[in-house]
């Protein structure tokens, strides 16, 4: 059974309404917000907990527990609550739709969260090429103060909130939470040693929490109908509604919000139109933005879209960034592609990433051509192992995936390329093992 | 910054009063004594005004200088900050600003055609180009986020999505023509619904 439209939480996720405050409350977006709060701190953190809600960035965490990390008792450092609107990872386009068609949805959703981890002061951090997205959520934020639903008396709480939007550069490490709070204090995007976490020592050195766009978002509507209504989608620790963005070799691109646990091959036959000449068609599909493996058709033929089943197959739910493709795809040159962005974007911190993910993009490029040895996919393989959790933060894991996917499903077409290049060139120019 | 420079800086820079309203409400955003958060928005500012008053944007170095003193930050930070994020120019550009979204998602789609286009419309070689004429620099950038609306190519702060060589062309003549087509999706579908029309959010 597909998510029917009473249940969807992002009712103007294509923007078919005004974005405007007038229309999220006919959509019922701040209705009863006052109430809410008015339950206090633990209810909201305990609802949030039955829900089931698991950070929609990617990691998953468990976001009723992460609120509960805040310390209890106000000291004289302020908290602060952070909004992760760095959508940067390649396949991901969800916050974006969240932020410019529906960013009542958001700010209702700060101003609870906020609350409930006794913060006076929210930032939503948005990616820098998110201009025009970022105008409407200034602008909505502003709507939000004449309206008397933010600022020192909150929606007639009491509460004094205080929400602005700072717009990064253009560097998907600022997508990595501590790099994230760097940067908001001006620095350079490089993350920071864990621990302290951010909860203890976060932005100037106060208590904070960093959440998703679309995990704060869907907050006020869980509390309007309760977590146990959310926790009703999805399969048990998968619980949910989840906006897809099913995009590649579909015949209709788009955004969907669907059920979690919703099958692989419904959510792209039902809602993007299917695999572009039919689903025998498929070749693979990277089912939560590039840092997830590639999984080949077979997997993709029965799998469901959640965390736990995406991770039995050694691969994940990520952001939800369903990248489709089928037979005519250049499966390497693809991965190689995903290579290059992931040392584009190495902010250079730790050596096995700065070195490494220049040196797999490098190796990536010649595997595109087949110029290389066949042991060299064995050595690339434990290249990546190595690299893999020796670093400060995820990025470098999450560039070593794709190639380790690759690898592990696709190790014949790599062999052929290779076996092709020296058909072609028969006398083989010597090249050292492991050059660049 | 290492790179030998191969063009002139202004030897000042000035925020005019345009700007300087903004960084006031800008700097208000951050508590006391914080106000080097501000770094990322004072370049932006500073980026646009050399955009609005002589037609490239770019930060040129004397404007980090005046950024650092209005912030009270050693030149040399704001420096780092200018060069570590991708969307500063510290160099000239052309009157607009062609950015290809190469990532595998625009790739899929046929991103190398958009990048053809370019190139054969806007008269340039390659990536990190000017056109000639000074209308066009042309950078690969990467995931913009867009993914669903595959490919996209951003134009200053604007996206034009679901492009093929042939739209990529007819926006560049646009641009030559000094249009400015509306941005978003350019075969007219609803934003991020699929091509058609949406087939879920029809109870309103």
């Amino acid at each position: 059974m597909a998510l029917s439209d009473k249940d969807r939480i992002f009712t103007n996720l294509y923007g078919a309404q005004d974005w405007r405050l007038p229309a999220a409350q006919k959509r019922g977006n701040w209705d009863g917000t006052k109430a809410i709060l008015e339950k206090g701190r633990d209810w909201i953190i305990e609802e949030v907990k039955q829900s089931g809600l698991r950070g929609r960035g990617g990691a998953g965490f468990p976001t009723g527990m992460k609120w509960s990390f805040m310390p209890k008792q106000a000291s004289e450092r302020p908290h602060y609550l952070v909004v992760n609107a760095d959508e940067s990872e390649p396949g991901t386009c969800k916050d974006r739709d969240i932020i410019r068609h529906d960013p009542h949805t958001l700010i209702e959703g700060c101003l609870i969260a906020g609350f409930a981890m006794g913060a006076h002061a929210g930032y939503i951090y948005i990616r820098g090429e998110y201009c025009n997205e970022s105008r409407v959520l200034e602008a909505a934020i502003e709507e939000a103060y004449a309206a008397g639903l933010l600022g020192k008396d909150a929606c007639g709480s009491g509460w004094h909130f205080d929400l602005y939007v700072h717009r990064g550069a253009g560097a998907y490490i600022c997508g990595e939470e501590t790099a994230l709070i760097e940067s908001l204090e001006g620095k350079k995007g490089m993350p920071r040693l864990k621990p302290p976490f951010p909860a203890a020592v976060g932005l100037y050195g106060a208590p904070t929490t960093v959440n998703n766009v679309e995990t704060i978002a869907v907050v006020p509507t869980i509390l309007r109908r309760g977590g146990a209504w959310f926790a009703g989608f999805g399969r048990p620790k998968n619980s949910g509604t989840k906006i897809f963005c099913i995009q590649g070799h579909v015949n209709k691109p788009c955004n969907v919000e669907e059920e979690m646990s919703i099958p692989m091959r419904e959510l792209i036959e039902r809602h993007a139109g299917g695999v572009r000449g039919g689903w025998d068609n498929l070749l693979c599909v990277i089912p939560g933005g590039s840092s997830t493996p590639l999984l080949p058709k077979h997997i993709c033929d029965d799998v469901l879209m959640d965390f736990d089943a995406l991770r039995e197959h050694k691969s994940g739910l990520g952001t939800a960034g369903v990248i489709v493709m089928d037979k005519s795809t250049d499966i390497v040159r693809a991965i190689a592609r995903l290579s290059k962005f992931y040392k584009h974007e190495s902010c250079g911190q730790c050596t096995p990433c700065r070195e490494g993910m220049g040196w797999v993009s490098r190796m990536m490029e010649r595997m595109v051509e087949g110029r290389a040895e066949v042991e060299e996919i064995d050595l690339l393989e434990e290249v990546t192992r190595r690299i893999e959790g020796h670093t400060i933060c995820a990025l470098a894991d999450g560039g070593v995936w794709p190639v380790q996917g690759l690898i592990r499903h696709f190790r014949p077409v790599m062999e052929e390329r290779i076996a092709e290049y020296k058909r072609r060139h028969a006398k083989p120019a010597a090249m050292p093992l492991a050059a660049e | 910054m290492s790179a030998p420079q191969q063009h002139a800086e202004p030897a000042t820079f000035e925020f005019d009063a345009e700007s300087n309203a903004q960084i006031e409400k800008i700097v208000a955003r951050y508590p006391a004594g914080k106000q080097a958060s501000a770094v990322i928005p004072l370049l932006y500012v500073a980026q646009k005004q050399m955009g609005r008053l002589t037609g490239s944007a770019w930060v040129p170095r004397v404007a980090m200088d005046v950024i650092g003193a209005r912030l009270g930050m050693p030149p040399m930070r704001v420096y780092e900050v200018a060069t570590f994020y991708f969307m500063f120019n510290t160099k000239p550009i052309g009157r607009f600003h062609l950015q290809v979204c190469g990532t595998t998602p625009c790739m899929l789609r046929g991103s190398d055609d958009v990048l053809r286009a370019c190139k054969d419309a806007g008269h340039l070689k390659g990536y990190g180009e000017t056109s000639a004429d000074g209308l066009f620099t042309l950078t690969e950038v990467e995931c913009l986020g867009a993914c669903v609306n595959a490919p996209v190519l951003q134009v200053d702060d604007d996206y034009y999505e679901d492009l093929d060589y042939d739209r990529t062309v007819a926006l560049i003549e646009a641009l030559k023509r000094g249009e400015r087509p509306t941005p978003g999706s350019t075969i007219g579908r609803q934003t991020s619904a699929p091509e058609g029309g949406p087939l879920t959010l029809l109870e309103s």
